[in-house]
């Protein structure tokens, strides 16, 4: 109800003062451009450019994350030596990497990957020592008892007992891979979304800018919530109670 | 702290060391570009020149002074509005869907916006870092006044305490933990945004120091940046650590 209310404020406003500027544009204006952006289909060819950027780069850093994380949780004597060394690397922001990617890689996707993948690492590699850690002891046992080899091991007891906790971890890991992915696009990174709307500014289209700006908006309200759903269809409350935020 | 644990903190430590020790080798021997990554040695020389005769510390301080600025102004305005926001369930309603959509809106796509309102500015950079850090704080705070006890609400109703009291003695208490985890995340985002808007607006802190280091192929003073920046990272989580456990030491009676 309140955004309407100020959508229909703004419209009359800049409709009747006449004013230009650079920085904002009247809604219906926005509408326009936005709407000229997606029928010629450049707007879905940078949504594609980004997303595929999110989706390798989230690929390569919960591979990385999920499997150094699972090493850490189940061999305590190599999570209490490497404690140091995490808790070092770990707070050293994505971003501050990004001249050292652009160095290393120049522009591009891997540069772009790199810095997503860097970033959806920790809080998978966190989170799933964690999981593995806390694994019910008793089930270890019937494994052993069992007579599992590594393989079934992995896939009857370790996977399905960390899932739910994976999962969540995956979600967190995913929305810094998006925010970090506009960030390096509006940085540097000819490439996407980002860029598109720092181009738009810098040659002065405020309207294309702010269309581009609730896309990115709605692109993240829909990637947030496609995931939720997915928690919720795939785990159920149950298995998620307690993990949230 | 026992000795078990002592041990493991120092077994980390010595471990960190070799690796360290092994990073030098493999730069001593260049088995890597030293373009791209120099040994330990010229990182910390370039840190005691940065610091010593360089402006290393002006810049240091320059980033600390935007992400600080910016953190404390997004958890004023976050508490004061989601105090508001949580504490009255008719406005909820209205304000929640605008609320779920900028939450999960990434806080750097605001730059263009701000750049064109603010120009290349020291103010561009913090408005976006406060719009940036102010969601955690804010989204926590709404929570954490929203799920006091209702009963605890009726209890004050009957011993007729006054709004200043209740707030002061039920609300807040009830949501401190809440508010400390959100501007915990909050500082997060601003140490990322206060580095993205110095290379965004060039205006003088660590993110324009790696940039230019970057351009000018000095990669001991990037990494010297680099690691100033995990340092920074760190102990602001390590100072949140202590005001939590100050703050909240009513949770944990001896």
């Amino acid at each position: 109800m309140i955004p309407v209310v100020g959508l229909i404020i703004a419209q009359i406003v800049v409709a009747r003062g006449h004013f230009t500027s650079d920085a904002i544009a009247a809604p219906s204006a926005i509408m326009m451009a936005g709407a000229r952006a997606l029928l010629d289909g450049s707007i879905l060819v940078l949504t594609g450019q980004t997303l595929a950027a999110v989706i390798v780069g989230l690929g390569i850093g919960c591979g990385l994350g999920v499997s150094i994380g699972s090493v850490l949780g189940t061999f305590p004597t190599i999570n209490r030596s490497m404690e140091f060394t995490v808790e070092a690397l770990r707070p050293i922001p994505s971003v501050a990497l990004l001249p050292l990617a652009m160095l290393i890689f120049g522009f591009g996707y891997r540069m772009e990957f790199s810095l997503i993948a860097f970033s959806a690492m920790w809080p998978m590699l966190i989170l799933t020592r964690q999981a593995v850690a806390h694994i019910e002891p008793c089930l270890i046992e019937v494994s052993r008892m069992v007579g599992f080899g590594f393989l079934n091991h992995v896939v009857k007891i370790i996977l399905p007992a960390t899932l739910p906790r994976l999962f969540v971890a995956f979600r967190l890991a995913a929305g810094f891979a998006l925010t970090v992915a506009i960030t390096v696009e509006i940085a540097a990174n000819p490439l996407g979304l980002g860029y598109a709307m720092i181009t738009a500014q810098l040659s002065l289209h405020p309207a294309l800018m702010l269309a581009l700006l609730i896309w990115v908006g709605i692109i993240g309200w829909l990637f947030n919530g496609g995931l939720l759903w997915a928690q919720r269809r795939l785990f159920g409350p149950s298995a998620t109670a307690g993990l949230e935020q | 702290m026992n000795r078990a644990r002592l041990l493991g903190v120092v077994q980390s430590v010595a471990v960190a060391g070799v690796l360290v020790f092994f990073w030098q080798v493999v730069a001593d021997y260049r088995l890597v570009s030293p373009v791209y990554v120099p040994g330990p040695d010229r990182i910390f020389d370039a840190l005691r020149e940065g610091f010593g005769g360089g402006d290393l510390g002006s810049t240091l301080l320059a980033t600390i002074g935007h992400l600080a600025a910016g953190w404390l102004l997004a958890s004023i305005i976050g508490i004061a509005i989601g105090a508001v926001i949580g504490s009255s369930p008719s406005v909820r309603p209205y304000i929640n869907p605008i609320l779920e959509f900028f939450r999960p809106l990434p806080a750097s796509s605001m730059f263009p916006f701000a750049m064109a309102l603010f120009g290349l500015s020291n103010q561009m950079v913090l408005s976006v870092i406060a719009f940036g850090a102010l969601w955690p704080t804010l989204l926590a705070t709404i929570h954490g006044f929203a799920s006091v006890e209702a009963r605890l609400l009726e209890v004050s109703r009957i011993l007729g305490m006054s709004r200043f009291s209740v707030m002061m003695k039920v609300q807040i208490p009830n949501a401190l933990p809440d508010i400390l985890s959100g501007m915990r995340i909050s500082m997060t985002v601003a140490l990322v945004l206060s580095v993205v808007g110095e290379i965004m607006a060039s205006v003088n802190g660590l993110g324009l120091w790696v940039l230019l280091a970057a351009r000018s192929f000095h990669a001991a003073d990037l990494f010297a940046g680099v690691v100033l920046l995990g340092g920074i990272g760190y102990l602001g989580a390590q100072v949140l650590t202590v005001v939590e456990d100050w703050a909240l030491r009513w949770q944990h009676p001896r």
